[in-house]
């Protein structure tokens, strides 16, 4: 079966007035219809900006898309003009954000914003609209939808909001959806209420999960894939399970050891990452995790490693010693 | 409760209610929210108490009355003796080089406009501790050290340094009146997994090394578990369970605790695969119009007809675990 999305080499850059910042700097990877891929990172990895220049979101200026293609249902993203775009957003691709409050109109009651979808993308009168947005509000779990299309989004809750988010992406049946960071401003136990409704429909509908979050353990329970993301690359790639059981990669093993587990006796120090994350203005030709890996060597600074395979087919990892660190990491 | 031998601070039914009002010529009180709604806990000296909840719960108010940020409306806060619910400004003054606070964004607590030696200096200079311009700026260059920091950072702006460098700064201000009591409220919350344990363990440390005693606010049990000795756990307004850590992490018995942890995915995708979970259902209710009796009995899952008339009180279940739920036996 074709891939339904593509990402090949796909460059992003901003302008700032520190200097070229090369924040999508040639990611390449793979969706197949109905999966969920994780793609994990910390702040200025890079994560979110990738989830915006497939949807072609990335402010222009200070940012700019300067290379690679995205192919999506056989057309390249990158060529299409702004109008075709547009239908391909909230269309063909649904997308969740981190913060409702600031992508829902404060200003339109939560009914318009699900039939203004509907009306644009499908082309259904008013009345049709309708009913659809009052199916799609039971289908995301709000209870007397009738009486919620009346209200504007600040009368709701944050879960409730992000709820009426999920609805208006599935409103035109996407065969993709581009989560952001979706539960990240909710309280725990709310966050578990939409994880779970997110992984039922997708499964139930068929709809492939692109879903940026820095929270390792979202990934472990939702994902069937992961892109580890370090300063704008993909330094490591694969199952969930291949990634946390065997990672390949200096950095991905040490994320993995730095956070606190509820399930793994208490232990009495916690093992964190040392330093910073790199100036990306002032990225070297070398590997940029190398100023904090415990493995680095010369060869680590003369040149980068690219994504390759790393023992299991469909695991990479971009890292010189590859499949040769584990055997390192258990002798200590 | 979590303290034999006369704790540090203790909290003795504790409220802060907010007037809800209306208009704007004559505001009149309609309602009220409980923020608090009367809280008891205590912590010794040198321990660290994990005060944790999902929004709106009340933790971060409690740290607030703590600090005289505000008036409690009812209660006491046993601060070595001295109530600090009713203590007078002046004598306040003297407290607060006692008492510090670490914030969650050090974005925000932090002023860009100064130079990192004048945020940590700052303190000393407003207490009168050290007046003298250079002993003062070897005080900073040794508290820079003590977190973890080179003294040159002395002379950057916030703007400068990274979120768990500033968090660093934020310490070392905090540290600059030597406190012995100290409250973090979501102090690690915004920070990336890699740089959080850093600090955690950078908190961890300062406590053992300078005595210090904590309040952890926090939402992320996990780093709660790490770090604490003691745990309570807040929901809408008031405590539901409290413990010592392993005991309630071991062994939660009040529903919404067991909600809590539940809710938390491991970073293991074997242990999750395993894992039957169904997420608690509903949301928070508002707390100007809290649900009666147990405040917790519209989501709970084991609730009985008794659960919606009587407000269950904390009593003690197992030795130093404490549990507001009727149906826990």
């Amino acid at each position: 079966m074709a891939a339904l999305l593509e990402v090949r080499e796909l460059r992003t850059e901003f302008r700032t007035g520190a200097g070229l910042v090369r924040a999508v700097d040639g990611i390449s990877y793979t969706v197949e219809p109905g999966e969920t891929v994780a793609i994990v990172g910390e702040s200025g990895s890079g994560k979110s900006v990738s989830a915006l220049s497939i949807l072609r979101l990335v402010p222009d200026p200070p940012g700019r898309i300067t290379g690679g293609t995205i192919r999506f249902a056989g057309r390249d993203l990158l060529r299409l003009s702004e109008n075709e775009m547009r239908q391909v957003r909230g269309g063909e691709i649904g997308m969740v954000f981190q913060e409702p409050m600031t992508s829902l109109n404060p200003v339109l009651t939560i009914g318009r914003q699900i039939t203004e979808t509907l009306e644009q993308h499908r082309a259904m009168d008013r009345a049709s609209a309708q009913r659809r947005a009052i199916e799609l509000l039971s289908l995301v779990g709000i209870a007397d939808p009738e009486r919620r299309l009346r209200q504007y989004p600040h009368m709701l809750s944050g879960g409730m909001r992000q709820r009426v988010m999920i609805a208006i992406a599935l409103a035109c049946e996407p065969k993709l959806i581009i989560a952001d960071e979706p539960t990240t401003a909710l309280d725990v136990t709310i966050q578990a209420q939409i994880l779970e409704l997110m992984k039922d429909l997708t499964r139930r509908l068929g709809v492939a999960l692109v879903v940026i979050t820095h929270n390792l353990g979202v990934v472990a329970r939702y994902a069937n894939r992961v892109n580890v993301m370090y300063a704008g690359r993909i330094v490591e790639s694969g199952s969930a399970a291949a990634v946390y059981r065997t990672p390949q990669h200096p950095y991905t093993m040490a994320l993995l050891r730095s956070v606190p587990r509820l399930d793994r006796p208490r232990r009495s120090r916690l093992d964190p990452i040392e330093g910073q994350p790199p100036d990306l203005t002032r990225l070297d030709r070398g590997c940029s995790f190398r100023p904090r890996c415990r493995f680095a060597d010369e060869g680590c600074a003369a040149a980068r490693p690219a994504l390759e395979t790393a023992g299991e087919r469909d695991h990479l990892a971009a890292c010189f010693r590859r499949g040769a660190l584990l055997g390192a990491e258990a002798a200590e | 409760m979590s303290a034999a031998a006369s704790p540090l601070l203790e909290v003795k039914g504790l409220r802060m209610h907010f007037p809800v009002t209306e208009g704007v010529l004559r505001r009149r009180k309609i309602g009220e929210v409980k923020a608090v709604d009367g809280i008891d806990f205590a912590i010794a000296r040198g321990d660290t108490l994990g005060l944790v909840g999902e929004s709106g719960c009340g933790k971060t108010t409690t740290g607030r009355c703590i600090l005289r940020l505000e008036r409690p409306t009812g209660g006491a806060i046993l601060y070595d003796g001295i109530d600090l619910a009713t203590v007078e400004r002046s004598a306040l003054r003297a407290l607060r080089r006692r008492i510090q606070v670490v914030y969650q964004d050090p974005y925000s607590s932090l002023n860009p406009r100064m130079k990192v030696g004048e945020i940590i200096g700052e303190p000393i200079k407003v207490h009168g501790i050290e007046r003298d311009a250079r002993r003062r700026a070897a005080r900073v260059a040794e508290l820079l050290m003590l977190c973890g920091l080179d003294p040159s950072f002395a002379d950057r702006y916030p703007h400068e340094m990274s979120g768990g460098q500033r968090q660093r700064v934020g310490i070392a201000r905090a540290l600059a009146l030597e406190p012995e009591f100290i409250i973090c409220d979501e102090a690690v919350s915004a920070l990336d997994v890699s740089i959080q344990a850093q600090i955690v363990n950078l908190l961890e440390d300062l406590r053992e090394r300078l005595g210090l005693t904590y309040l952890f606010i926090a939402h992320d049990l996990s780093v709660v578990r790490h770090l604490c000795h003691h745990v309570a756990v807040m929901y809408l307004g008031r405590i539901v369970e409290t413990a010592p850590t392993d005991e309630i992490f071991d062994n939660p018995l009040h529903p919404y605790t067991q909600a809590l942890l539940a809710s938390v995915p491991v970073p293991d995708p074997d242990v999750e695969a395993a894992r039957a979970f169904r997420p608690v259902t509903g949301e928070v209710p508002s707390p100007i119009n809290p649900p009666s009796g147990c405040v917790f009995h519209p989501r709970c899952p084991i609730a009985v007809e008794g659960c919606r008339s009587a407000r269950p009180e904390l009593r003690e279940v197992r030795p130093g675990h404490f549990v507001a739920c009727s149906e826990v036996v």
